[in-house]
């Protein structure tokens, strides 16, 4: 197979995959490097990667971490069987899509403003994005292409993407557990042992007491910004 | 909606469906197609003259096929609401012309990259002084660079069936950028035409703001946290890259509506007689002149083709060249003095040399099927004895 999208970096200004000719896959095929695949091989391809390169992390974004919609719930539980499953596998969260500043956490999450710099700063080798809403993914997915060497894998509930390595459309929380099988049983294949265990506790944010929070907490820019439980921002633009 | 509708998908609402025929004038076909769109909210600021289109829509949604009117207080005002509508998840339609669309342009040109579906009626006017109502379609120019998905109808059919269409495209996730629907004024607005009609009791699906590839404002709590125009409101925290890759998703977006025109319209071109040594190629109610001179060439038996262009974003270049690829020579007609339709054609394929530029007319003119003869006779080397183009 000849691979139109690969790891970057692809440099400073990188070329959109659609303007290369990437077209999304059509409902129930995958995408792999550019190419319209069976979803199996874009899964086994995908589990490989998150396997075998350095610091497989996992970028949910706000469509499951908020529960707004009735089948959130299941699929983030799917998810976190999913991470569970992944030797030394991360979870940093995309819980927004607002430019943080003064500057970002970059072990607390990711944004598609400067996603480089949680990859870059994590020396993340390989990421699954999911649920994050499609045009910031596709952002993201780009900007990761152009300047890091990150294999990046999309679980879209939609359309897929063309600019990740791996791209797997129309994923619901049964399509999680089945890329969880997957990478099972490729685990298996590659001899590496591993029990299963819940990826570690995001060290960057606090213990919030949500029971409590109050519109007040959030001062003037209440209705702007959602800050964090005790933080107070003094400075704006 | 307030009319008990039998909600349908746009495939069966285009190409199953039921139909009647009736005599309307172009304004009414656009409005008509709104009238079958499930359509949430218009918005217009409906000065006259531009067209009747945002009158009748004021009588739709007087009589409940549309939920909320908001009359603006001119043409920015119109645009800018429309964007902010659309952070609610709406269906959103509005139509202009001309002037008022050069008015509304500021706001326009930034509804692909906020990622707003909408529908945008352009009835094309005279812009450039001295002050005219007249039709010319120079306007559709400011357009191709904007980033909205363009369609051109020919007549009144090509009106409703591409409005109607417009409002699947616009809110397809890959998509999710405005769909711009050009006919030209009085020639297609006011005359009236024979247009084969839905029953006005089936409407199109109601929009799903969750189907989207940004948030609304409204779905999620806390809301604020996930706006969608953070280059807008924290522009100094932000990397030029993301504003780079921002502008190529916008464009991506724009050629991933192509597969829509195709699925709902049969295609960006339509061709005509394919293996003839010269064509017509048109687009808009210059393709309808164009169409008849290419049966003048038939009843001749000249060996002249017909393309029509019903996408000008994305630009069918592909198809294009494909379907001159053996043509000695391509003549294009077109409403407005700059022949923007021509440069786009050059552009896009490798021989340009064979690119007649015109006939053109403008500021309100029309279009003679013997102009465009006339080239047809001096590209097919035989001598003429009317106009000099």
């Amino acid at each position: 197979m000849s691979k139109k999208i690969t790891v970057g970096p692809v440099g400073y200004m990188p070329q959109s995959a659609p303007s290369m000719g990437v077209e999304l896959s059509p409902e129930g095929k995958a995408l792999l490097y550019g190419n319209i695949v069976e979803e199996e091989e874009a899964m086994r391809d995908a589990a490989k990667a998150l396997l075998t390169m350095a610091n497989p992390t996992i970028f949910p974004g706000p469509q499951v971490l908020w529960d707004w919609k009735d089948d959130v719930a299941e699929k983030s539980a799917a998810i976190l069987d999913l991470a569970a499953e992944i030797p030394n596998c991360k979870i940093i969260p995309m819980p927004d899509y607002r430019p943080k500043y003064p500057k970002i956490d970059a072990e607390a999450e990711i944004n598609p403003n400067h996603p480089n710099l949680t990859i870059l700063h994590n020396k993340i080798k390989a990421a699954v994005f999911i649920g994050v809403h499609c045009h910031y993914a596709n952002l993201s997915l780009r900007m990761i292409r152009a300047g890091t060497d990150c294999y990046t894998i999309a679980m879209c509930a939609f359309m897929g993407h063309e600019e990740a390595m791996a791209s797997i459309r129309d994923v619901h929380a049964e399509d999680v557990l089945r890329f969880r099988d997957i990478l099972v049983q490729v685990r298996n294949e590659l001899g590496i042992e591993w029990t299963a265990k819940m990826p570690p506790e995001n060290p960057s944010l606090p213990k919030e007491d949500w029971g409590t929070l109050t519109p007040a907490d959030y001062g003037e820019y209440r209705s702007l910004l959602m800050s964090k439980k005790g933080e107070h921002i003094a400075d704006v633009e | 909606m307030s009319l008990n509708k039998t909600l349908v998908s746009m495939d069966y609402l285009l190409k199953e469906a039921p139909r009647e025929k009736h005599f309307i004038t172009g304004a009414q076909a656009m409005a008509e197609a709104v009238k079958r769109a499930s359509v949430d909210m218009a918005i217009a600021y409906p000065i006259t003259p531009q067209s009747e289109v945002m009158h009748l829509v004021g009588d739709i949604f007087a009589q409940g096929h549309i939920k909320e009117y908001y009359r603006a207080e001119e043409e920015l005002g119109t645009m800018s609401a429309i964007a902010g509508a659309a952070r609610a998840g709406v269906r959103l339609f509005t139509a202009t012309s001309g002037p008022g669309l050069l008015r509304g342009l500021e706001a326009i040109v930034s509804w692909p990259g906020h990622r707003v579906p909408c529908v945008l009626g352009v009835l094309t006017r005279v812009v450039n002084a001295p002050l005219s109502i007249q039709p010319d379609n120079i306007e559709m120019a400011y357009l191709l660079h904007s980033g909205v998905v363009l369609l051109h109808a020919e007549n009144q059919q090509d009106t409703f069936d591409m409005t109607l269409a417009a409002f699947a495209i616009t809110e397809k996730v890959d998509v999710y950028i405005p769909v711009a629907v050009a006919t030209e004024g009085f020639f297609v607005t006011h005359a009236k035409g024979y247009v084969d009609m839905t029953s006005e009791e089936l409407a199109f699906n109601e929009p799903d703001p969750y189907a989207a590839p940004v948030p609304a404002m409204d779905n999620e709590v806390p809301p604020a946290r996930i706006q969608r125009d953070a280059p807008v409101q924290k522009s100094n925290f932000m990397s030029y890259l993301i504003h780079s890759v921002w502008q190529q998703e916008i464009w991506d977006s724009n050629k991933r509506a192509m597969k829509y025109i195709y699925q709902y319209l049969g295609g960006p071109i339509e061709v005509q007689n394919p293996d003839a040594d010269v064509f017509v190629l048109a687009s808009g109610c210059a393709a309808a002149q164009a169409r008849e001179a290419h049966r003048y060439a038939q009843e001749e038996e000249l060996s002249v083709g017909f393309i029509k262009v019903r996408a000008i974003r994305p630009f069918p270049k592909e198809e294009i060249r494909a379907a001159l690829k053996n043509a000695k020579k391509v003549i294009i007609p077109e409403h407005n003095i700059i022949g923007w339709l021509a440069t786009e054609v050059k552009a896009a394929i490798p021989n340009s040399g064979i690119v007649v530029d015109g006939p053109r007319v403008y500021g309100g003119m029309t279009l003679p099927v013997e102009l465009i003869m006339e080239q047809v006779y001096m590209a097919l080397g035989m001598k003429s004895e009317t106009l000099q183009a």
